[in-house]
Formats: structure tokens, sequence, C-alpha cells
């Protein structure tokens, strides 16, 4: 039920809350009114029941594979 | 993509590690670690993916009260099919909601009856859906954690903009950190690490499980919903259990910030306060639900209609409680793929998809032993 589908924003409507969101090649309206940051064309959000969560950080994405290299990598306890 | 083939790569890497991982948190513990994930779609994930089994051995993996529908109190189903059957109600609902089983029967069944229960994917449908049926009072069934809650507020907002006097909300949620309070205190729980819920967090900001770590002393990891994900995650917990150490880290960066979203939150404090709440398999949880504030009774449907309806007994041998609370697995309920099924739950755990013995039923339990039976 807290299912959340990532989306790519086509289009925004600041002043009435929306965005139209690109997920698996369907478009759709969601609202965007729970969204703390601005939302531009580009950018991913996460979307859960017609509602944007929050917006996706690209960069962070590809800096989580800082987490892998700390399992990897960092030194056994003794 | 080249950056997934990547990570990819690092999953490979970690799942030839994981032995010596897990073993080295067992040399720590003196037993098998156990790991709860908190939400029910990573148990979904986990069960669809097979990462179970291949942590089968390794690990031990038990699902936690992740469900807002599984949590659902018995005697709350009943309230609602009693609702369904006042004259003039059409109750609007997600679909998980729907063959959830109360006492004596569920929406499904009071739907066939002819009871008018309509399904919505978001609340600002079942709003449009009042305003164009202004001759039915539409309740709709607020069921869910900290994720669907903000949305359900804005449902409120929406009916009150457009001065809309027959929406109204049955507040039936639940809040995660109070569950996990009650969880963790519990003497028998034997829980080396938990695996916290993603979208949750969204809302409520890693520093709002940090009381894991740092009151109870145990590893927690908040996670997306990829298999590499929740990989990971499990290697953080088992790495933080080795050196028994204990943090709350955030796995899930790219979507869940520290404090969360400060917006949903300012949204979810208009609307609600913080409310005693029963849960099933639990009881009362305290201030783990939430309560439509004063302000906007005029759409809370607790307030508009009498809902009383006596106290409910769970079904006979249903061991949803334990299971939620991951003292038992799924195959341990003498119910279990007997007389519950997914075609004929008696039990919530068996409705949902994302509950645990849902999942185990389609995913695991199958191959092996349903020949054996
Ligand atoms: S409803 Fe589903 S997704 Fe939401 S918490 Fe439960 S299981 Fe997770
Ligand atoms: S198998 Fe059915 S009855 Fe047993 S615990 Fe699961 S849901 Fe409840």
């Amino acid at each position: 039920m807290c299912l959340g589908i990532p989306g790519k924003v086509v289009a925004v409507n600041q002043d009435e809350n929306w965005a139209v969101i690109e997920s698996f090649g369907v478009q759709k309206k969601v609202s965007i009114a729970l969204v703390d940051e601005e939302v531009a064309p580009g950018d991913y959000l996460m979307v859960h029941t017609g509602y944007a969560l929050g917006k996706i950080d690209l960069k962070e994405a590809e800096s989580s594979l800082k987490l892998w290299e700390e399992i990897l990598f960092a030194k056994q306890p003794s | 993509m080249q950056n997934s083939r990547l990570e990819l790569n690092f999953g490979r890497e970690i799942l030839k590690m994981l032995p010596s991982l897990a073993g080295a948190a067992a040399r720590r513990l003196g037993r098998t670690p156990v790991i709860m994930e908190v939400c029910g779609t990573h148990t979904m994930a986990i069960a669809r993916s097979g990462l179970k089994s291949v942590l089968a051995g390794c690990i031990e993996l038990r699902s936690g009260p992740g469900c807002p529908v599984c949590v659902t109190d018995q005697r709350d189903i009943d309230r609602i099919v009693a609702l369904a059957n006042l004259p003039g109600i059409a109750i609007a609902t997600f679909g998980d909601m729907l063959r959830v089983p109360g006492t004596g029967s569920s929406l499904e069944l009071e739907r066939a009856r002819g009871a008018c229960v309509e399904i919505f994917y978001s609340p600002l449908e079942a709003v449009a859906y009042a305003a164009r049926n202004p001759g039915k009072e539409v309740v709709f069934l607020g069921v869910g954690f900290e994720t669907t809650a903000p949305a359900i507020a804005l449902s409120i907002a929406a009916a009150a903009g457009q001065k809309l006097p027959n929406y109204t909300v049955l507040s039936l949620h639940k809040l995660v950190p109070p569950v996990m309070e009650t969880l963790l205190s519990d003497p028998e729980l034997t829980v080396d690490g938990f695996i916290l819920p993603g979208h949750v967090s969204t809302i409520t900001g890693r520093k709002a499980f940090d009381f894991i770590s740092l009151k109870y002393g145990r590893p927690a990891v908040v996670t997306g919903f990829e298999e590499i994900d929740i990989l990971q995650s499990v290697c953080l917990l088992l790495k933080q259990i080795s050196e028994g150490s204990a943090r709350t880290v955030n796995g899930y960066k790219r979507l869940v910030r520290e404090e969360g979203n400060k917006k949903a939150k300012e949204i979810l404090a208009e609307y609600f306060k913080p409310a005693d709440a029963f849960w099933r398999g639990f009881g009362l949880v305290p201030q783990s639900g939430l309560a439509i504030k004063e302000k906007y009774s005029r759409f809370d449907a607790s307030a508009k209609f009498a809902l009383d309806t006596p106290e409910t007994q769970p079904p006979k041998g249903c061991a949803c409680g334990d299971i939620l609370k991951g003292k038992l697995t799924a195959p341990d309920c003498p119910l279990f793929a007997r007389a519950c099924t997914p075609s004929s739950p008696a039990g919530p755990c068996m409705v949902s998809s994302e509950g645990a013995c849902a999942a185990y039923y389609h995913y695991e339990w199958s191959e092996q032993d349903r020949e054996v039976n």
C-alpha cells in the first residue's frame, strides 16, 4: 500500500500544485502539494496515492555506491 | 544504466562475502542473526526476488508490523462493515481493504450484498466522487502509515475548499515509531537489526528512528525497495552486529532526508493529532494513531456517525499477532494453507499481497510444500 512509483517530470503547474510525470512510458498527473522542494521538468519524483512524496536525488543515487564501498573495503574489526 | 551495472557487480561481490559477514555476526551473538523487515513492501520484495532463500542459513528474516491493512484492528473492520450498512453511505477505500475480514463479514461481502463500496487509487478521486454524488455520504477509509496520511489530510483540505457537506474520513492511521517502541520494549523480542520502511521515512525522516539505536542499542537501516537496496541494508546490519555497534543509517538517501518532509509534517499537524490506537496483534499502542482535530470534526466520520460495535475475538487459531511481532513465521500458524489461503483468508496477513502470510504462501511455500500437503 505504501508502494511508491518513480516518475520523470515532463510538465509542472506550480500555481495549481500539479505535475505530469512519465513512468514506464505512461504519463499521469500527480499532486506536488506535499513536495517541499522546487519541482522542474527533468526531475524525478516518488509518487504514492496520486501525491509526490519527494524528489529523487540523482546525485545521491550515484553516491549510494559509497555505502557499498563502506561495506566492501572497510576494515573488519579485529 | 552503467551505474546499475556497476551496482550489480557490487551486488555479486557482496553475495560472495555475505556468509562471512553473517558468520562474524553469528559468532558475536552465539546464534543466527535475526533481522526484521518492518514494511510489507520489503516483505514482498524479499520473497519475490528469492533473496530469502539466498539468505537462508546465514540470517533469519522476520516480518514486522509493516502493513497498515494487516494491523487494522478487527473491531475497526466491524465498525467499517456497520458503517457500510447505514443508508445513504458510500464507503471510499483503497483496494487492499476490501477483503480484510471482520468478525462476521468484510467489505467485499457487504458490497456483494448491495452496500456501496468504491475503490480509489487516490483520496482526491474520492473527493471528486463526493462532489459528483451529493446524495451520498462518502466516507473515506483513512488507512495507512505516515506515507499515506498527508495525502488524506489534503483530501480534507480539498473537501473543505469545495465546502462539501458529504465527505468524511474515518481515520484509522497508524504511526510506525510508536509501534517500534512497543516492539523493542518487549523483553521476548530477539531481533538484532531492523530494515526500516523507505517511504514512511520519506515523511518522518531518518532521525525519527534514531531511538532504535540510541535507546535500544539495535542497528537499523532506512532502506529502498530495489533488491540491491535490501542486500545493502542486510550487509550494513550484519557489519554492525558483528562489531557490536548500533547506528540508524540512511540507506535510501536518494529520497529520504534527515528531517523528512517538512511540508508533509506540517500538513499532518494541521489536520491530525496523535491518539491511542488499537493494532491487530498488539492491542493498544499509546499515541500510535492519528485522530482528526476538532477544528475539522465535520470531516470526521467518527464524530458524524455512531459507530459502536461490540468487543471482538480474533479468528480461532489465527497467529497474526505473533507473526506481526516477529515471534512466529507463517507456516507456524495452524491455519496456514488449510483454513487460511489467499482466496479465502482467515486473518489479515493473508489478505494483502504484502501480508507476511500471503507473501510466504505465494513465493516460498508453494514449490516444496504444496505436494507434501
Ligand atoms: S501497506 Fe504495504 S507498503 Fe505500506 S507499509 Fe504495508 S506493507 Fe509497506
Ligand atoms: S495463516 Fe492466516 S490465520 Fe494464520 S496467521 Fe496468517 S493470516 Fe492469520
